[in-house]
């Protein structure tokens, strides 16, 4: 898992709408990383749709969420729409999880997918607090993000 | 602004839902659109003691939720919360306006006011002090189920 203290490493990744997004075009403002398994898997679509529900109070924290799996696109489109959520969605499609790789998230053969993973980056892009579940079907509870940006 | 940061399950308070009496029994986040929480709601109901029950709709999920919670809260201002909450759950194929105005009927509700009071900001307001003391505990799915007494986690197994 990444350090606190270090240097969030950049990205430039696909979001569900298929445009290109950096780390570094948040830079200035705070973003909570929210690594995941993957689109449709029943506690993943738990996890979004409660965080949609405080969306607003994390919002007020000046802090802008974002979840990173290895699903494509497109797929990130239908998951986005299936829940009724309005989170940025990246793809960590190709290479496969090379962002979660780099951020200590990814989990090897045979799952081959990120952990859940919950990694702040603060206004000048270096990780400012990190969190792992201790198995991808426990996902943290919104109260863990407002516990960091508190 | 609101504060969601960790905190305990809130004992029971004297404006709960609660179903039963005595000091043991069980407190419940549940969501009156999910199917787990109609298909378990049975099984709590049936376990000795009391049943608190507490709000915790996610739209994003079952979409109906928040207007099926405020109706119960509605139906509560008039002695009817656990036929609201009973009748969501034993027929959840018939959560439409017109279901719930039927529902109110049956009920032998004042439904002018069943109306007005599911529309109001009270209603809205005690379903989000419910939902807000879930997140503060950490509940992460429905139903999250918690001994009334010890305020520890019971697991769906248990129940």
């Amino acid at each position: 898992m990444i350090a606190v203290g270090d240097q969030a490493p950049d990205f430039t990744l696909r979001n569900q709408d298929g445009e290109k997004v950096s780390l570094s075009d948040y830079k200035g403002r705070r973003v909570m990383l929210v690594f995941y398994p993957g689109d449709f898997s029943p506690v993943c679509g738990d996890q979004f749709s409660i965080y949609q529900e405080v969306k607003p109070e994390i919002a007020e924290k000046g802090v802008e969420l974002v979840g990173i799996s290895v699903d494509s696109f497109f797929a990130h489109q239908a998951f986005q729409e299936k829940l009724g959520i309005d989170t940025t969605l990246l793809s960590d499609f190709e290479p496969k999880g090379e962002v979660a790789r780099a951020y200590g998230s990814y989990l090897d053969a045979p799952l081959g997918f990120a952990n859940r993973t919950l990694v702040l980056v603060d206004e000048e892009g270096k990780v400012a607090w990190t969190y792992e579940s201790p198995n991808p079907g426990e996902f943290p509870g919104a109260n863990v993000i407002f516990d960091a940006l508190s | 602004m609101n504060d969601l940061t960790s905190a305990p399950i809130a004992p029971v308070g004297a404006d709960d839902h609660v179903r039963g009496e005595g000091e043991e029994g069980l407190i419940v986040y549940a969501d009156l659109g999910c199917p787990r929480c109609a298909a378990s709601w049975q099984r709590l109901c049936e376990r000795p003691g009391r049943l608190v029950f507490r709000h915790f709709p996610v739209a994003g999920k079952h979409p109906r939720s928040p207007a099926l919670h405020a109706a119960a809260e509605a139906a509560g201002r008039q002695g009817s919360f656990f036929e609201m909450v009973d009748s969501l759950y034993a027929e959840r194929g018939r959560v439409d306006d017109p279901h719930l105005w039927e529902r109110a009927e049956r009920f032998g509700l004042d439904l002018e006011r069943f109306q007005a009071d599911r529309r109001s900001d009270e209603a809205a307001a005690r379903v989000k002090r419910d939902f807000q003391s879930g997140i503060r505990a950490g509940v992460a799915g429905t139903p999250a189920v918690f001994d009334a007494c010890t305020l520890q986690t019971v697991r769906e197994r248990e129940f």
